[in-house]
């Protein structure tokens, strides 16, 4: 814990590497807070424990990453800012997570989908990531991508085993699916942010991970008996700022210790 | 300070890593689970010990940091610094024969060495087929995996169906 002066919202900087960064960062932050939520109501005990692990690998690696963008954001000529600063003291649309992991967690369907689609990117993401002309960078890559690919493995587990289950499993799931499904597009709509990111060797632009990203996901799928949804017009924006209604309530959650008592230790 | 004296200050820091225990898996040292990278002598006098974590989000990490700083400030080697390596990843492939020796006496399945194939990720096959493993009590193979997560990010649950116990596998990462 830092001991911050005071609770006022802090700003940074456009530059899109430290945007990159912040991708990045927040959406394991977010989609960390959002398993933690599972602590204590798992359908079982197990699970329980797999959904916080799961959560827990990702916080470390939201940490690993915020470093390293309020480095830059220094070294850039912005404020010096670190991890618990900029996970606490950052507004809404400062936050770049993407839109599908921020919303509510739904049932153990919902966050099992999410799990699989979601872990299923990363994986690839830090794949690439592991060659960042960012040694910080590519040294969390290294770590996270063994994490991720585990966590791919549990949750498609559990998306077949759902899919090809009970009737009310497949339900379930399917529903999950054409809800959470439309949400996966933002992910792959490339912008300055990435093209930046290429240029300079820091990192992929995600729109390239878009087929390695469907060859596994279709997999799984098909395996569970499920089929995507048509794709849509629809396209979440929360990697630029525009969130859906959720975020602030994740938010006003995470960051309430904080904001009330600025600096607070235990 | 001389090269000679300079040489068995950083042995006897080694040593004394090899009694820093992981406080999670309290039989198993720093040393042989493969974290202490380096230990070198930096410019102002002082120890600097390069350690690579094991998960990013393992608790323990901080615990074990602390540890070594107190173990080798007490020998009399200080002052220490901790510094974080991420890169190369820790794997347990680094960890050590007699470690892995240790886990298995404590009822701790050790983690299998990892094949190429686990180097980089695949493309994933549903259900892919893990592997059995050996009871650390009793040896059999009829085992069966409960739960891919356990009481620590880097352990699973298993059971041995020969013997009736449940048991913990060291994930291998």
């Amino acid at each position: 814990m830092t001991a911050t002066t005071a609770s006022a919202s802090i700003r940074v900087s456009t530059d899109p590497t430290v945007q990159y960064l912040l991708r990045i960062g927040d959406t394991c932050l977010v989609m960390a807070q959002r398993l933690g939520e599972w602590s204590g109501r798992a359908p079982t005990l197990e699970e329980d424990i797999a959904l916080s692990n799961t959560g827990l690998d990702l916080l470390g690696q939201a940490r690993g990453v915020l470093t390293r963008a309020g480095q830059i954001e220094a070294e850039r000529g912005g404020n010096a800012y670190d991890e618990d600063q900029l996970a606490f003291l950052r507004d809404e649309r400062d936050y770049l997570n993407l839109t599908l992991v921020e919303l509510p967690r739904g049932d153990f369907a919902v966050t099992v989908l999410r799990n699989f689609l979601m872990a299923t990117f990363l994986k690839h993401l830090w794949h690439r990531l592991e060659r960042s002309s960012d040694a910080e960078l590519a040294g969390v890559a290294a770590k996270a991508v063994k994490e991720a690919r585990y966590h791919q493995e549990h949750a498609a587990d559990w998306v077949v085993r759902l899919g090809d289950g009970t009737g009310e499993s497949t339900a379930r799931v399917k529903t999950a699916l054409d809800h959470l499904w439309p949400y996966t597009a933002e992910i792959f709509e490339a912008d300055a942010v990435d093209d930046a990111a290429v240029a300079s060797g820091l990192g992929p632009r995600w729109a390239d991970l878009r087929d390695e990203w469907r060859a596994d996901v279709d997999g799984v799928l098909a395996a569970a008996g499920l089929t995507p949804p048509k794709e849509r017009l629809f396209r979440s924006t929360g990697k630029s700022g525009r969130h859906s209604e959720h975020l602030g309530y994740v938010l006003a959650e995470m960051q309430h210790l904080q904001r009330t008592f600025p600096g607070g230790t235990w | 300070m001389s090269a000679e004296v300079a040489l068995s200050r950083l042995e006897r820091a080694w040593q004394v890593l090899d009694g820093v225990l992981d406080p999670e898996v309290p039989v198993v040292s720093v040393r042989d689970l493969g974290i202490v990278r380096d230990v070198v002598e930096d410019d102002g006098g002082g120890l600097e010990v390069v350690v690579t974590p094991t998960y990013s989000g393992c608790p323990a990490t901080e615990v074990i940091e602390q540890s070594i700083v107190d173990a080798l400030v007490a020998d009399g080697l200080g002052p220490v610094r901790v510094r974080m390596q991420r890169a190369p990843a820790w794997t347990t492939d680094w960890m050590s024969d007699s470690g892995r020796a240790k886990l298995r006496a404590y009822g701790i399945s050790p983690p299998q060495h990892l094949g190429a194939g686990d180097a980089v990720p695949m493309r994933f096959v549903p259900r892919r087929r893990v592997e059995a493993l050996a009871c650390p009590r009793c040896e059999s193979v009829d085992t069966e995996r409960i739960a891919a997560f356990g009481a620590t990010a880097c352990k699973a649950l298993w059971r041995c169906r020969a013997c009736g116990e449940p048991f913990e596998q060291f994930k291998a990462i």
